[in-house]
């Protein structure tokens, strides 16, 4: 559908898309991710047509669209200030971009009238869009660039404006819009989570280049480097050194003297220097009732983090390694079995060790 | 700095109004004198300006300026938007600088010397002088004021609207006729405004590029006054006061109902 060719842009000295290459799929929900500055933002513009790329080409449907100025592009984009025409009523916006097709009145009024239907922006069409909420006009400008029925709906940080319990119900309306109407969806953000809940892949962006580009569980579980660990969730990198790798699995031992069993990874090879990546829900976390378990390892809890849902312990094992270990607040907190300085036994699955080359 | 109106403060208003705006007074009021005598009153009367509508060379003075004033705004409107526009959007073009001081350049310009280079070109050109040569040095004198009014609302305009609208599907030419001049419109009209009356009440430059047959109201009025003052000039003179202050209110209003609508929108 979308395809990038060794695309690169420089602005001055800096390369804001360093030789990039990716295949976007039809029908597809893809979530460009890196934090701010990465050119995420660039390569959108660059498909929308704000940009020129210095080198490289951009296909869509096969066909290179260098030589296609912005307003012929059948891509459309809504901005991350939404960019509503103040002079504009909620109607005349989602209208202005049918109007330009020179379609009939008639039909104009009824697909404009059919994708506020669709987005509930029933009764508002009279008004202006300084008379919205900001939730009102995010809706005004998606159904602005949903109404042209692009080949590609591009958006940029839709919903860095809007506040945590509003952006996800829009999660899920813009996850459930983009299944009803078959679209290709691009969406850029800095956003993990959003990213890992609405995209069906995750392209991870850092310093103009992809780290990754994989399934949201195959990044969060199975992140190639720890870069991409570190930036997605939460997670525990330890260094170590090889001292086992072969079809079995492979065993790293970290410098405090804990020894990392995990499943065989590509590129681990004997004496070398690799990291751990351990993500603190994996671990259990529990008080000390019986006697010690050769597999686990003790320590005592520092710092308890509490979230409401889930609360993060940051525990010094004996050995002198901090570790954080996540666990769900199934009791009530008075509850808890225990709190800070208590004694602690962690451990985890042989398969929730991930094994990082780089 | 609490501002309180203390006694100084009051009389310190009183002497800076008096003297900006007495002789203002004083001239309104004289025209409505009864008596001949510019000194001397003689009651309340409106003959001067009755009189006024009986002479046929300052009406004819009036009507030329009025149109001198709305050529010359109007394309001194269109070019200086043009020159703004460049200056905004065209980023670091060679020469910017350059044209930056040429368009900012005739606002510091002694009158005297527009008014004297103009002259010298027309005459050097051979271009006849008289209605359209005054039309063509005014439109020079008020262009780089539009640039100033216009060029500071264009910064401050949101570029990604543009894009929106482009992305949607409009090309650029229709861009700037739906989306950009619509949203930049209060200020060009006040810019027009602003060049209206500039134009309207300037005497120096008119003086050295009017002709026979093209006398507009500033020069009528001082050649006349050179004959000594007769009432009816203070009945034409606090005509055009009225149509230069109504016409630079509007203009004020219209700025600042932009920058409610801004800030309104921004909140």
């Amino acid at each position: 559908m979308v395809r990038f060719e060794d695309v690169s842009k420089r602005f001055g000295a800096t390369a804001a898309v360093d030789r990039l290459s990716l295949d976007i799929f039809p029908g597809e929900f893809f979530a460009l991710l890196g934090p701010s500055g990465c050119g995420k933002t660039t390569l959108l513009r660059m498909l929308a047509g704000f940009e020129t790329p210095d080198e490289g080409r951009i296909l869509l449907d096969g066909s290179d669209i260098a030589a296609v100025p912005p307003h012929r592009r059948p891509v459309n984009m809504m901005f991350q200030s939404y960019a509503l025409f103040p002079h504009l009523t909620v109607a005349g916006n989602i209208a202005f971009g049918l109007r330009q097709e020179g379609l009939p009145k008639t039909e104009i009024a009824e697909r404009v009238g059919a994708m506020m239907a669709l987005l509930q922006l029933g009764r508002l069409g009279e008004r202006r869009p300084d008379q919205l909420s900001g939730g009102q006009r995010q809706r005004v400008a998606l159904a602005r660039s949903l109404v042209k029925r692009p080949r590609v709906l591009l958006l940029d940080e839709p919903m860095a404006a809007l506040d945590r319990k509003l952006r996800e119900e829009t999660q899920f309306e813009l996850m459930d819009l983009q299944a009803r109407l078959g679209l290709t969806f691009v969406i850029v953000t800095h956003d993990q989570e959003e990213a890992m809940k609405v995209a069906d892949r995750i392209g991870v962006m850092n310093h103009g280049r992809l780290v990754q580009v994989a399934l949201p569980e195959e990044i969060y579980e199975k992140p190639n480097s720890r870069w991409v660990a570190d930036f997605i969730g939460d997670v525990n990198l330890i260094e170590g050194r090889v001292t086992v790798a072969d079809a079995d699995g492979v065993v790293v031992e970290a410098a405090e003297g804990i020894r990392f069993q995990a499943d065989a990874t590509d590129g681990a090879k004997t004496g070398e220097t690799v990291w751990v990546a351990l993500r603190p829900e994996k671990i259990a976390i529990a008080s000390i009732t019986d006697g010690k378990r050769a597999d686990a390892l003790y320590g005592e809890v520092l710092e308890i983090g509490y979230r409401g849902d889930v609360s993060v312990y940051k525990v010094r094992l004996d050995n002198g390694l901090v570790m954080k270990a996540a666990a769900a607040n199934t009791m009530r907190r008075v509850a808890q079995p225990f709190g800070c300085n208590d004694r602690v036994v962690l451990s985890w699955a042989r398969d929730a060790v991930a094994v990082l080359t780089r | 700095m609490q501002g309180r109106l203390t006694r100084v403060n009051l009389a310190a208003l009183a002497i800076g109004l008096a003297f900006l705006y007495l002789p203002i007074a004083i001239l309104v009021i004289y025209s409505f004198n009864d008596s001949r005598l510019v000194g001397v009153w003689g009651g309340w009367s409106l003959r001067w300006y009755r009189d006024l509508l009986g002479n046929q060379a300052m009406l004819d003075a009036a009507w030329a300026s009025l149109r001198v004033a709305v050529l010359s705004a109007s394309i001194a409107t269109v070019l200086g938007t043009l020159a703004a526009l460049a200056l905004v959007r065209a980023g670091r073009f060679a020469g910017r600088t350059a044209f930056v001081a040429m368009i900012y350049a005739p606002l510091v310009m002694p009158e005297v010397i527009t008014g004297l280079s103009l002259l010298l070109l027309f005459v050097a050109i051979n271009i006849d002088r008289g209605f359209w040569t005054v039309v063509i040095a005014h439109a020079t004198l008020t262009l780089c004021f539009v640039t100033v009014v216009v060029q500071a609302r264009l910064l401050d305009f949101d570029r990604s609207l543009e894009e929106a609208a482009t992305d949607l599907g409009c090309p650029p030419w229709r861009v700037f006729m739906t989306i950009t001049l619509p949203l930049i419109a209060p200020a060009v009209v006040a810019a027009w405004m602003l060049a209206f009356t500039l134009s309207l009440d300037d005497l120096v430059i008119a003086s050295f590029t009017s002709g026979p047959g093209a006398t507009t109201l500033p020069i009528r009025i001082y050649s006349e006054v050179r004959l000594g003052v007769k009432p009816e000039i203070n009945a034409v003179c606090t005509i055009m006061i009225a149509v230069v202050a109504s016409v630079l209110i509007v203009a004020s209003l219209l700025s600042k109902l932009t920058v409610a609508s801004r800030t309104q929108r921004s909140a």
